[in-house]
């Protein structure tokens, strides 16, 4: 039985479960005396046997469906012969990807060997095995765990506890989701990084001065030939994030001191959500736009200037970039200048100051560590930030700090080097997982620098 | 006495100083949020102006005789005639009949040209449909060629070349006189999936892949975001773990998205061996990426709950469950929606992690499964952006018109649920 139909099949039985046990919890408190007699409320019965019932079988459907496609493959590539027998990973995909053509009717049978002919068919075979196994583990443990708790139904037993204990740890291991993801990020990247480095040395990822990694097609030249140094990338990622910072930081600080400063509540209440709606627009729409319009906007200005400027400048993608971060900046200043209390604003006024002079000698020192957490956090996005670089920056890693030229960014390298065909286990595979190693690090120490010194500013205060 | 007044002078000149350095302030101010809004208006205006001529499409309507001998057909039932019969011939006829001196064999290709490349397969399905047709003359409409809709719809826009011969552009504009060629709305936009021709593309795909992958999203991202919430703001003890726990979420809610993509591509595709471009992978990586918001915004609702309520359920013998179950999260929900629709508008809107798990493929059909191949809005506007086409870049707009569009009104939607069901205590 297909997945997709197992699954409400486990649905229904659940709600089986349900009913069946909340007429038994009622048949056996009849003699008693009624409910009341019982140590939980029917409800909690019937729920228990609901999670006895839907809990350990959809555990099993889960890991069944996820290990399921691995074994099988492992399975029929180890069928094939010797001299069929896969070298390398991309062999390995290319075969399986032959076999299973095959055994969906997509591949003529007659146009490859005998051997993927019968692996095709093993492949076929060990599928239909594998659900019908599956169909009946799973009922059949549904079915075990509802019976069990249809022979608990018992006025003695305390239904509601085990039900509330059993929520209270789906409800933990929800929130350890959290945990899950950052240790499935850390080791995803950091697996691939290692086989990175094992075909290119740590100095040379670090230090070396030029990207190119289209050049390392076969695997035994990687040493010789494909340059896998990242400090190009990092030059034009720093420099795309520097412009965005020089445009967002002074307008987002400014609009935030206007407007929790100078702006009348109605204005107020008007420009902030429009401000940020900025945040709002999807990242591929900023994107089209420096692509389409600022970057020959850029090109032609240069030219009237008698400058030379790239079609893809730096700087087209780093104004747009400053733009999509204001309201990030001015959000987070917004906030943090509220924080400082209101005794130094009102003293400072008290003693004759402007509203500027207040704003610049007495809230802005106060409110510095602050601002500098929003920047240090909008810096992250920036240096995370992937489709307006991938469409308004360029491929090629120069090693600039001209705004006009074209840089490339560690972002834009991950998407190009895993969006082409893609051949696992290439060192430009791996390296995309590197650079995304990189990526998350520094983005990490961001963050984490930035929210302790944002805590620690709040701590200050309060 | 005496030294007072040239102090007071002093800071009475001071002060006009001062009074212009705080206008000056505040005008840096207002300039700050003139520039950002100002960006704002510039980008709609310059999405909308580029964007809406992807709304109009550009139809020939001809008088195509359906002759037998024209098309080397006999028995449209017949499936080995149907394959070799030359379906563009009635079309050429046609065509001829309105500019019947255009019969030399250069003029013939260039007449072909008007038309679109999928109008002898028009032809085709008619007649296999209808074979009775076979012999009569037929009133039909297909889509021009690209090259004629872009010199029908931009002849005067220096950003659009046209790639026409000034014979071609002779009979385009008799054509357009005498009523033949047409623009109405682009009805194929909303009807198709994706195309090589700009004119024959549809964003239909794109549209229920985004729906599917934002359902799976919803499904686990949800209820896993406010069960996480009700934990950690309800039944966490003061730990290290609960604490590890808040600085993870913490810091997802910052890392970039394209790292959630190399997540997908490494566990899901890589460790599970799921399939490449398919809405449930995409969903799983947008649930987790959208996790964060949702577990902040919802403890945030928890959490504005008044403690009178919790007293008061405890008060009359409520278990810790109960009186989250049966008072803070319903009484939460609104606010807890609020930030899973903010939420997913968010998620609506991202492309980075899934160019990366593969649904960036060209995909024509429209998918009709959480497993079938599929490619989402953001994805798809970001393919046609990066088109040689011209075509495609209004569609591209357009497209972003139409992503704008379903944000905008989610966001509403959180905006008034927020007016609508929030309560004040």
């Amino acid at each position: 039985m297909q997945t997709a139909n197992l699954l409400p099949l486990v649905l229904v039985m659940t709600a089986v479960a349900y009913g069946l046990a909340y007429m038994r919890s009622r048949s056996v408190a009849e003699p008693l005396g009624g409910i009341r007699h019982l140590k939980s409320l029917p409800f909690y019965y019937a729920a228990r046997a609901a999670l006895w019932c839907s809990l350990p079988a959809l555990a099993v459907l889960a890991a069944w469906v996820g290990f399921e496609g691995r074994v099988i493959q492992s399975l029929v590539v180890s069928s094939l012969p010797a001299h069929l027998a896969p070298d390398n990973a991309g062999e390995a995909s290319l075969v399986l990807s032959q076999i299973s053509n095959l055994s969906a009717g997509k591949l003529d049978a007659a146009r490859v060997p005998a051997e993927i002919v019968g692996a095709a068919e093993l492949l076929g075979q060990l599928r239909a095995q594998s659900q019908q196994f599956k169909s009946i583990l799973v009922v059949l443990i549904a079915v075990l765990g509802a019976t069990f708790a249809w022979t608990r139904v018992q006025p003695r037993i305390n239904a509601r506890e085990n039900v509330e204990r059993t929520l209270r740890w789906l409800f933990f291991s929800c929130a350890a989701v959290a945990i899950l993801t950052t240790v499935g990020i850390v080791f995803s990247v950091i697996f691939e990084t290692l086989r990175f480095f094992g075909r290119v040395p740590v100095t040379e990822f670090l230090f070396g001065s030029s990207w190119s990694p289209q050049t390392a097609l076969r695997v035994d030249q990687v040493g010789s030939d494909g340059a896998f140094g990242m400090i190009p990338l990092f030059t034009g990622t720093l420099l795309i994030s520097a412009i965005a910072m020089l445009v967002a930081v002074p307008t987002g600080l400014l609009s935030a001191v206007y407007l929790s400063e100078y702006a009348s509540r109605p204005v107020r209440n008007v420009l902030k959500p429009m401000l940020e709606m900025l945040a709002g627009v999807p990242t591929v729409v900023y994107g089209f736009f420096a692509a389409l319009t600022v970057a020959p906007f850029i090109r032609d200005l240069a030219e009237a200037l008698g400058l030379q400027a790239s079609s893809q400048s730096a700087l087209a993608a780093g104004l747009v970039m400053g733009i999509m971060i204001i309201p990030f900046v001015s959000s987070l200043s917004d906030d943090v200048i509220n924080a400082v209390p209101k005794s130094l604003r009102d003293g400072s006024l008290a003693l004759g100051a402007t509203q500027s002079e207040t704003m610049q000698k007495v809230l802005f020192p106060a409110a510095l560590p602050g601002i500098m957490g929003g920047i240090l956090l909008a810096a992250s996005r920036a240096i995370g930030e992937t489709m307006i670089v991938v469409m308004a920056a360029g491929l090629a890693a120069h090693l600039t700090a001209n705004p006009l030229n074209s840089v490339t960014t560690v972002t834009v390298q991950i998407v190009t080097l895993l969006t082409g065909d893609q051949e696992f286990d290439s060192a430009k595979t791996l390296a995309a997982f590197a650079l995304g190693m990189m990526l998350f690090l520094v983005t990490l120490t961001f963050n984490m620098v930035a929210l302790k010194i944002v805590r620690k500013y709040r701590e200050q205060y309060e | 006495m005496s030294d007072q007044t040239p102090q007071a002078e002093l800071i009475r000149q001071s002060l006009k100083k001062r009074y212009r350095k705080e206008k000056r302030f505040r005008l840096y101010g207002m300039l700050a949020i003139a520039v950002a809004l100002g960006s704002l208006l510039i980008l709609f205006t310059d999405i909308i102006s580029k964007g809406y001529t992807g709304f109009i499409k550009t139809t020939i309507t001809l008088e195509v005789p359906l002759d037998g001998e024209l098309m080397y057909l006999q028995d449209p039932g017949d499936s080995e005639q149907l394959a070799m019969a030359d379906f563009q011939a009635p079309i050429l006829a046609a065509l001829q009949q309105h500019f019947p001196e255009a019969s030399s064999r250069q003029d013939q290709r260039e007449l072909n040209r008007l038309v679109g490349s999928y109008a002898a397969n028009q032809v085709r399905d008619l007649l296999k449909t209808q074979p009775a047709l076979l012999g009569s003359t037929k009133t039909l409409e297909f889509l021009v060629h690209d090259t004629v809709s872009v010199y029908v719809k931009h002849a005067d826009n220096p950003a659009y070349s046209i790639r026409l011969s000034e014979q071609q552009r002779r009979w385009v504009d008799q054509l357009v006189a005498e009523g033949a060629i047409q623009t109405s709305f682009n009805d194929v936009l909303f009807s198709r999936g994706a195309s090589r021709e700009p004119s024959n593309a549809g964003i239909l795909g794109a549209i229920v892949g985004s729906l599917l992958t934002m359902v799976v999203t919803l499904v686990i991202a949800f209820p896993v975001g406010v069960a996480a919430a009700v934990y950690l703001e309800e039944f966490a003890p003061q730990n290290r773990l609960t604490d590890f726990i808040e600085v993870n979420i913490n810091n997802l809610a910052a890392v970039p998205s394209i790292i959630f993509g190399l997540l997908g591509l490494a566990v899901f595709i890589g460790l599970f061996g799921m399939p490449r471009s398919v809405p449930v992978v995409g969903g799983l990586v947008l649930a987790l990426m959208t996790l964060p918001t949702i577990i902040i915004s919802s403890r945030a609702a928890i959490k504005s709950v008044p403690p009178s309520i919790r007293e008061a359920a405890e008060g009359i013998g409520a278990s810790r469950m109960q009186v989250v179950l049966h008072h803070l999260v319903p009484l939460a929900m609104p606010g807890m929606m609020t930030g899973s629709i903010i939420g997913m508008a968010q998620a609506l809107g991202e492309t980075a992690p899934l160019l990366l798990i593969g649904m960036v493929a060209f995909i024509v059909e429209v998918p009709d499964g959480f497993f079938s191949s599929a490619t989402v809005l953001p994805v798809q506007i970001y393919l046609w952006a990066s088109s040689a086409e011209q075509g495609f870049i209004e569609l591209a707009s357009a497209g972003i018109m139409i992503l704008l569009a379903f944000m905008i009104t989610m966001n509403a939607l959180a905006i008034w649920l927020r007016k609508r069901l929030e309560r004040r205590w």
